[in-house]
């Protein structure tokens, strides 16, 4: 084994098990700060992959923003289910169910990918890579709609949250 | 070098968690968690791809910055609803937001 397959491996568990804390903690807060270890995780799979733009958007977008949000949310939202309350639906097996079949079903389709076994290849220096992501986000003959759109989104998206939240005035 | 089978199923379990904590948790709050998950997980795969299958392209990471500001957008709305909802009616359990049922 490779130093950087052992490094996946503990960063795997790591993820996976926070991402496990997320769904199962009772409290809230608790779930909030797991979500933060997972998406540290992910980031750190973005280094792992090459895409080290990604990872650091990955920290700033997701845990500086997202996650803050969570917390906030929670907080605001607080007293409400108490943490001796059940935390999940009475039909929580069959959403385990439905999850695990999922899982068998994605596995399934992995291993009889031939596909599989392509091995990585050689990439251009960084700065060359970032250079060609912002070039293609706003040329004409690539991305430039749906990064057009997907801000129009956003704007409408924070409009929308503001309306929505704010406190109205009669 | 780390094989792109390890990565897929790696992302294929966190959707699958992802998807129990949105079936089964009653907060709405952790029902948003849940979704975060899956987008995540949706990443890595769309990254995974562009590294091992079309590095001297540019689409996966596209995608990936696309998908980045859907979660934002999502997140941020939903989170507003939840709120304003929680003023309303008290409670951010998601069996208690009816109001549009009949």
């Amino acid at each position: 084994m490779t130093p950087e397959q052992i490094i996946f491996i503990i960063v795997a568990v790591v993820t996976l098990t926070a991402a496990l804390s997320v769904v199962t903690s009772r409290n809230l807060i608790h779930s909030a700060l797991w979500l933060i270890l997972a998406l540290f995780g992910v980031a750190i799979f973005y280094v792992l992959l090459d895409a080290g733009f990604f990872a650091v958007i990955q920290v700033i977008i997701y845990i500086g923003a997202i996650a803050i949000l969570f917390i906030f949310a929670a907080m605001l939202t607080r007293r409400v289910m108490q943490d001796s309350d059940p935390q999940t639906n009475s039909t929580w097996w069959l959403g385990a169910l439905i999850a695990g079949l999922l899982f068998a079903g994605l596995a399934l389709v992995l291993t009889n990918w031939p596909g599989l076994s392509t091995p990585a290849s050689q990439l251009a220096g960084d700065s060359e890579k970032i250079r060609q992501l912002g070039l293609a986000l706003v040329s004409p003959d690539h991305y430039v709609l749906p990064f057009e759109l997907a801000s129009i989104l956003l704007v409408a998206g924070m409009i929308g949250a503001i309306y929505v939240a704010g406190e109205k005035k009669r | 070098m780390i094989p792109l089978a390890w990565y897929l199923i790696f992302a294929a379990v966190l959707f699958c968690i992802g998807l129990y904590g949105v079936l089964v948790r009653k907060n709405a709050i952790a029902i948003l968690m849940g979704i975060e998950l899956m987008l995540n997980s949706v990443n890595i795969n769309l990254i995974a791809f562009w590294r091992y299958r079309s590095s001297q392209g540019i689409a996966g990471q596209a995608f990936a910055i696309i998908v980045f500001a859907i979660a934002a957008a999502e997140v941020a709305v939903g989170l507003a609803l939840i709120i304003s909802i929680y003023r309303r009616r008290n409670s951010i359990i998601a069996e208690d937001m009816n109001m549009m049922k009949w």
